[in-house]
């Protein structure tokens, strides 16, 4: 018995319009809500109240460093130790360009300082190794302390990052009078 | 003098199918890309940068994230408060973080705040979590030389 194809020498055509149709929404709707965001990353501090960073049986003496701020919120001074002072100062008719610049060389003063205190060595656990405490006045602007801290935990090399200073805490804030 | 028509009776058929495959593709780069949540991102919010900035290789246990802009606003999720008043949004959390098993000392305080935000009112922040039993606080930057 032979049963008769009707559509054998037919081909077979899809309509693709809706689908296309629908294909182009979804396209609009994920480039209209297509938002592109930075690469983060952060910083552990840990700081119980009353406290230091770290382990409590490390009783090392912190490493003190001391940001000023000038009226504006620019960092006007950076003193170690209370004693040993990386600011370089502005020249006459700064630009912008020039301040990062020798904002730049502040920070690499205190780096230097971390460097030849740890030798370039990361602490053998977060828990151990030196402790910096940041002092800074009230105004100062928080992108400062991230480059303060910046310098103090570590340094990269390439995609290599050598981690110094693991303790970190604050002092107490210095209220305006 | 007459012209013939070769194609008069027939409709254009176009290939799709590069079209198509091209679509798909575009379709898929945006899907995997996109980035619906928005608790740890705020628009007012412009992050210092820095060099050791790395993502978290581990997700951070029981994080709260606290939004500072340069105006001393505070933005906790939906809520909107300053410095003086996050106590209560900060006891909310410890509620939850109670009724999880867990205390405040377990939470991170994610502190995501402009670098142009006055540096003792990230200060003060940080004491106010830590006279409510918090310890650990997480400093949140940008990548340098990223978008």
């Amino acid at each position: 018995m032979k049963f008769s194809t009707r559509r054998s020498g037919e081909k077979a055509e899809l309509q693709l319009t809706s689908m296309i149709d629908v294909i182009f929404l979804l396209l609009i709707f994920f480039v209209m809500t297509f938002k592109i965001v930075a690469q983060e990353g952060d910083f552990n501090i840990r700081m119980p109240l009353g406290g230091g960073a770290g382990s409590s049986e490390n009783t090392n003496v912190p490493i003190k460093v001391r940001l000023r701020a000038n009226s504006a919120g620019d960092l006007s001074d950076l003193i170690v130790n209370d004693n040993l002072s990386f600011m370089v100062q502005p020249a006459a008719g700064e630009d912008l360009e020039a301040k990062f610049a020798r904002e730049k060389q502040v920070f690499a003063g205190l780096r230097g300082f971390i460097l030849k205190l740890t030798n370039g060595v990361a602490p053998p656990s977060p828990d151990e190794g030196p402790e910096v405490e940041i002092d800074l006045d009230y105004g100062l602007r928080y992108g400062y302390v991230i480059q303060a801290i910046t310098s103090v935990t570590g340094q990269r090399q390439g995609d290599e990052v050598t981690r110094l200073v693991e303790r970190i805490k604050f002092a107490p804030p210095r209220k305006p009078q | 003098m007459k012209f013939q028509q070769k194609f008069s009776a027939k409709a254009a058929d176009g290939d799709m199918t590069a079209m198509i495959d091209m679509v798909f593709q575009l379709i898929i780069f945006f899907m995997v890309l996109i980035n619906f949540s928005q608790d740890d991102q705020n628009d007012k919010i412009k992050l210092p940068s820095s060099e050791l900035a790395k993502p978290a290789e581990a997700p951070l246990k029981f994080p709260i994230v606290i939004h500072l802009d340069s105006n001393s606003t505070i933005y906790m999720g939906s809520n909107v408060a300053t410095v003086e008043s996050v106590g209560p949004l900060l006891r909310t959390e410890i509620d939850v973080l109670k009724s999880r098993g867990e205390s405040a000392k377990e939470a991170n305080i994610v502190i995501r705040s402009s670098f142009d935000t006055q540096g003792g009112l990230v200060q003060d922040l940080i004491k106010k979590c830590q006279e409510l039993g918090f310890e650990q606080f997480v400093l949140r930057v940008k990548e340098e030389n990223s978008i």
